[in-house]
């Protein structure tokens, strides 16, 4: 269950309704109480996200993004939504009381749903990475992207994201784009990206020391490594992102979304597109989990996995030395994807770990730089 | 041995998995394990880092991830380490950024 402080002035009474209640979870968003559309899609589409059971929306009471602007848009899901605002329940205390009591009954009704079987073409899996190193790009990633191939070889639905990431590999994945529309779409998409960096005065080219010391010689080395990651199948299309829209797939298979590169908010826009399990890359280590999605890291550095074993599920770095085939490691995380979805936990998820930010992008500068 | 990564088979490159000294030989592996190459490092290329599998002269695509990563920008010999003092990027030089091999 979900308890969505819809303006961060609720956020306090939202975390202690939530820490009442088994199997709830509160969240809220910083982008202020006027109504970002950016930030409103993305809240929906969390809400809309087949892992979020129930919603109880927790408003102060004056923001334009209100729980009834959020609540009428995402009622037709057919799941309980539930509202508690706390400048008419009379302040902190009344407003716990009350949103505690609907959400004790809402779990009750929550705990008589049942695990059922599903194929996998139900299946949407976010590929997010973070932390990244040298082997990040030999190891982890081409092995989630084997993984990634075999859902969507089996009818499923794969998202990945980081537009900034995909310098310099335009050609190459336009060319695997379905057609000439969707084509157009990622060169629309990257470009887009660096031009928003461009006018910041970042060369999206540019390659930091710490890549050079690494042993990353170019902008298109760095991106293919990263974009490995989403495996190999054709790409669907661009999922929009915006203050206009917030896209989910509409077919199966291999998608890219217009989003952003930080590795939190990337993770809660692909869980607003849809995605259910999300598979993290990394190689110096990243300890993020998310509130409404299981994170299962892969790390291909076996330093890290020995290191930081209290965060990391699989070990793609037998790769390095041989030990271990690139499939047989892609195996593996398909099987632990497979697992995740069907209940078993994420070392992530297992600690508790309730990640959850939205990101927006300025309306102002979209519109300078034409793109809305 | 050593080993060092041929991510593709259409690579001209393979990444050594650690630290190789000059002289020393290392096993260029595929992916899947099997050994493709057995080869003799010209010099010292650090962990993470590429050795070329074929000569090269100026312009020649460099091969990674069965993709163009850049093109060489100095001679390449086989066993030689691939990086900024001898590779560019293809659509961006990264020239400004070359350095003494020191």
């Amino acid at each position: 269950m979900l308890v969505l402080a819809t303006i961060d002035c609720s956020f306090e009474p939202a975390k202690r309704i939530a820490a009442q209640v088994n199997g709830a979870v509160a969240v809220t968003q910083h982008h202020g109480c006027e109504l970002d559309e950016m930030v409103a899609n993305t809240l929906i589409g969390v809400c809309l996200n087949p892992n979020v059971a129930g919603i109880l929306l927790v408003g102060l009471g004056c923001e334009s993004l209100s729980p009834e602007v959020l609540g009428d848009r995402i009622k037709s899901a057919g799941k309980p939504v539930e509202t508690v605002v706390c400048q008419r329940e009379n302040g902190t205390l009344k407003t716990i009381e009350k949103g505690t009591r609907i959400l004790q009954k809402m779990a009750q009704g929550i705990a008589e749903l049942r695990r059922e079987p599903f194929p996998l073409s139900k299946l949407t899996l976010a590929i997010e990475c973070g932390g990244s190193d040298t082997t990040s790009g030999l190891a982890a990633n081409p092995a989630t992207g084997i993984a990634a191939d075999m859902l969507i070889d089996e009818g499923g639905t794969v998202i990945f994201s980081e537009p900034q990431e995909m310098t310099g590999t335009q050609q190459i994945l336009a060319r695997r784009a379905v057609d000439g529309h969707v084509a157009k779409e990622i060169y629309e998409m990257i470009d887009r990206q660096e031009q928003r960096m461009k006018a910041t005065s970042i060369d999206s080219r540019f390659m930091p020391k710490g890549n050079i010391e690494g042993g990353l010689t170019t902008i298109e080395e760095k991106s293919l490594g990263a974009v490995r990651k989403g495996g190999t199948r054709p790409i669907q299309g661009v999922l929009e992102n915006s203050h206009s829209r917030l896209e989910t797939p509409t077919r199966p298979g291999l998608w890219l979304q217009d989003g952003t590169g930080w590795d939190v908010p990337s993770v809660t826009h692909m869980v607003a597109a849809g995605a259910q399990v999300v598979a993290f890359t990394t190689g110096r280590g990243s300890t993020t989990g998310h509130a409404v999605a299981p994170v299962l890291k892969i790390t291909g550095n076996p330093e890290t996995y020995s290191g930081m074993a209290d965060n990391m599920d699989i070990n793609a770095g037998t790769v390095l030395d041989g030990s271990e085939s690139l499939r047989s490691v892609g195996e593996k995380i398909f099987k632990a994807i497979v697992e995740t979805a069907s209940g078993k936990k994420t070392k992530a998820e297992a600690l508790g770990y309730h990640d959850f930010v939205v990101f927006s992008r300025d309306r102002i500068a979209e519109r300078l730089l034409g793109f809305c | 041995m050593k080993k060092a990564i041929q991510i593709d088979a259409r690579d001209n490159v393979a990444t050594v998995t650690s630290d190789v000294s000059e002289g020393e030989f290392v096993e260029v592996i595929s992916p899947e394990g099997a050994v493709v190459v057995r080869l003799r490092i010209l010099e010292a290329v650090r962990f993470g880092h590429k050795l070329a599998l074929v000569d090269m002269k100026v312009g020649d695509v460099v091969v990674k991830y069965g993709e163009t990563m850049g093109v060489a920008s100095n001679p390449i010999r086989v066993g030689e380490w691939v990086h900024i003092y001898n590779a560019e990027s293809a659509t961006v030089p990264t020239s400004a950024l070359r350095r003494d091999r020191s």
